[in-house]
């Protein structure tokens, strides 16, 4: 079924027959209040029988590209499939159709949850306190950065505004620190694509607030020296952040609390697979050490001694980051993971997804160029690739993901992080099979291979999908939205009231 | 291959530089456009604002990236290109001409002969 609902609409088509109303017509001036208010013409609701409205939705639904359809390789988003049980669990009666503002005592099952998913978070991070409230990872960055300004604040130490972070960072990071009122200062990447340590020692001083650092980083490459890099940046009276969002490779195996790390979030709609990406909300947990834990946002589960659980401000802490206590629904989901996985499977989470990474590596390193690589060296749970060589014959990077579209695959993210040239930045995680991680070896070979035998079909990508290459520099600049019925109809309408 | 004017001086960063009576004209080169693929917006500095060397004054955001551009010597903002506001393609099109950034009143006009002469941005571009 093709266009829009609106297009299908009809004077009087419906859909269920109604039997005759039988209650009084109401005034909407009188129930409605003032005149102003009110709308000046009809609705403009399609009218449209049952069967249309069907196969409407069904038609744009598989238009969708989404994880129920095929692998979604996107590098630094963790797109792992998520499995429907926890959607079920989630959408139980008495945790989903709780109101927020019930009293503590009617809601002592989620308060447990809540609890023991904290509990659990910190275990996994090696922190001791946590707050389950950030709406998501970049939510979560902003809350750890307050808790690193309030610190130095405290302890006398307003002077301590600068949060240094290397050139391959997220690019929330420099984005977060901006809203928390800090001065983003930049520290390179060496040869071997970690943190230039060197570079890093000469500019901590007395106004640096602490650093922010993803481990493993954007190249999905370990950061060795992470020890070292924690030291320096103590040693001059600042703390360190974890950007969270590559937990997926670490579960179970090294803790950011242990590698001296102060403070983390985590992305729950990520490493603890709840939907994403158009399918649900995130959620930002932040989990941090004794010293931070007394700035965090209120309110916070508490377990009382007699083992029931109420909801406590904090009289120190940084204020609320969101109404009521975090996106719970993914919280429940979160919670079911880590249980119906349990330690153990946490653990080896982490260790498939580093070994599907390591094997969609090795298989394309042989067409396409694999910068900062280390003789011996693995990658975590993710890589970046570069398009140079294929770029070097007039195809880049964005027509290779585009044309991967072409053989039914999402693309990896793409040009990020900005030190790799014409970057591709691959993902698969470990709910791919071998068979999946196979298929898209052979298409990204197979793209390879057209690049240098038939670049026309890389360069016009995509052909098979509802809509062809999009004007991204249009929809970049042009930022008016508006559906295509309604704007033909108001550009008829200036052209002269053809229109009927 | 990247257009690299004889008549320029250059910076690290990519930025080209033109002196003139005592006015410095400054933009992106060409090896820098090309980089960042279609140009969708230039935010450029204020008129009068104070300019350091190596410091960031503008930013220019392309489809699939943003990057900050800086000045090339101390002084002021003489004026900036308007007409990128509106058409920021000019960058895209024509790097050197119409795509100009920011005029600036340098404060010592030696610095302009400390900027990369054309000879060497091309060694740096060749790394």
């Amino acid at each position: 079924m093709k266009g829009t609902i609106f297009e299908h609409s009809r004077q009087g088509k419906r859909g269920p027959e109604l039997p005759a109303l039988d209650v009084p017509a109401v005034d909407p001036a009188s129930a409605l209040g003032p005149e102003a208010a009110l709308r000046k013409g009809p609705i403009g609701l399609p009218e449209v029988t049952e069967n249309e409205v069907m196969r409407h939705y069904v038609t744009v639904s598989v238009r969708n590209y989404h994880l129920e359809r095929g692998m979604y390789p996107l590098g630094s988003c963790t797109m792992k499939y998520n499995p429907k049980l926890h959607e079920t669990l989630a959408r139980l009666p008495g945790l989903c159709g709780l109101h927020p503002s019930l009293p503590d005592h009617a809601v002592q099952g989620t308060l447990e949850i809540m609890h023991r998913l904290g509990e659990a978070l910190c275990e996994i991070t090696g922190f001791e306190a946590v707050t389950l409230q950030p709406a998501a990872g970049a939510q979560g960055e902003l809350t750890g950065l307050l808790l690193i300004r309030s610190y130095h604040v405290e302890n006398g130490q307003d002077e301590r505004r600068e949060i240094l972070m290397p050139d391959s960072a997220h690019g929330t990071n420099p984005a977060s620190c901006a809203l928390a009122g800090m001065h983003v200062i930049n520290v390179g990447s060496n040869e071997r694509g970690e943190v230039d340590v060197e570079d890093l020692a000469s500019k901590v001083g007395p106004r640096t607030a602490g650093l922010m650092l993803t481990n493993p980083n954007t190249l999905g490459i370990f950061e060795s020296r992470i020890e070292e890099i924690a030291a320096v940046v103590h040693g001059a009276g600042g703390l360190v952040y974890m950007d969270g969002a590559n937990m997926n490779a670490l579960m179970g195996i090294a803790r950011p609390g242990d590698m001296g790390f102060d403070v983390c979030h985590l992305n729950l709609h990520k490493t603890f697979s709840t939907p994403h990406g158009g399918g649900g909300p995130g959620s930002g947990p932040v989990a941090c050490i004794p010293g931070l834990a007394p700035f965090l946002p209120g309110p916070c589960v508490r377990r009382r001694e007699d083992g029931s659980y109420e909801l406590a401000e904090r009289a120190t802490g940084i204020g609320r980051m969101l109404a009521w206590h975090g996106q719970i629904g993914v919280l429940y989901k979160a919670w079911a993971y880590i249980r119906s996985l349990g330690a153990e499977g946490l653990r080896e989470v982490s260790e498939n997804a580093v070994l599907n990474a390591n094997y969609l590596r090795a298989r394309l390193r042989e067409r396409f160029e694999l910068p900062y690589a280390v003789e011996g060296r693995h990658c975590m749970h993710e890589f970046v690739l570069s398009g140079d060589r294929q770029a070097a014959r007039g195809v880049k990077t964005l027509d290779m993901a585009k044309r991967l579209l072409d053989y039914g695959l999402h693309a990896p993210t793409v040009y990020f992080p900005l030190i790799v040239h014409e970057a591709l930045m691959v993902e698969p995680t470990e709910t791919e099979s071998l068979e999946s991680l196979d298929a898209f070896v052979e298409a990204m070979l197979s793209i390879a291979r057209e690049v240098d035998e038939e670049p026309g079909l890389v360069t016009d990508a995509p052909v098979n999908t509802p809509v062809l290459r999009l004007d991204e520099v249009r929809a970049a600049r042009d930022l008016d939205v508006v559906l295509t019925v309604e704007a033909e109809r108001l550009a008829r309408e200036e052209a002269g009231g053809e229109a009927g | 291959m990247a257009t690299v004017p004889a008549d320029l001086r250059f910076t690290e960063t990519h930025e080209w530089a033109r002196l003139a009576k005592g006015e410095l004209t400054m933009g992106i080169t060409d090896y820098a456009q090309e980089e960042m693929g279609e140009i969708v917006m230039v935010e450029l500095p204020e008129a009068e604002a104070r300019v350091r060397k190596g410091e960031a004054i503008g930013s220019i955001e392309a489809v699939k990236t943003a990057e900050d551009f800086y000045s090339p010597v101390d002084g002021k903002v003489l004026r900036v290109n308007e007409k990128l506001q509106s058409s920021p393609e000019l960058v895209n099109q024509s790097p050197y001409e119409q795509g100009w950034l920011v005029v600036i009143v340098p404060e010592d006009e030696k610095s302009f002969e400390q900027l990369l002469t054309p000879e060497q941005y091309k060694q740096h571009l060749g790394e």
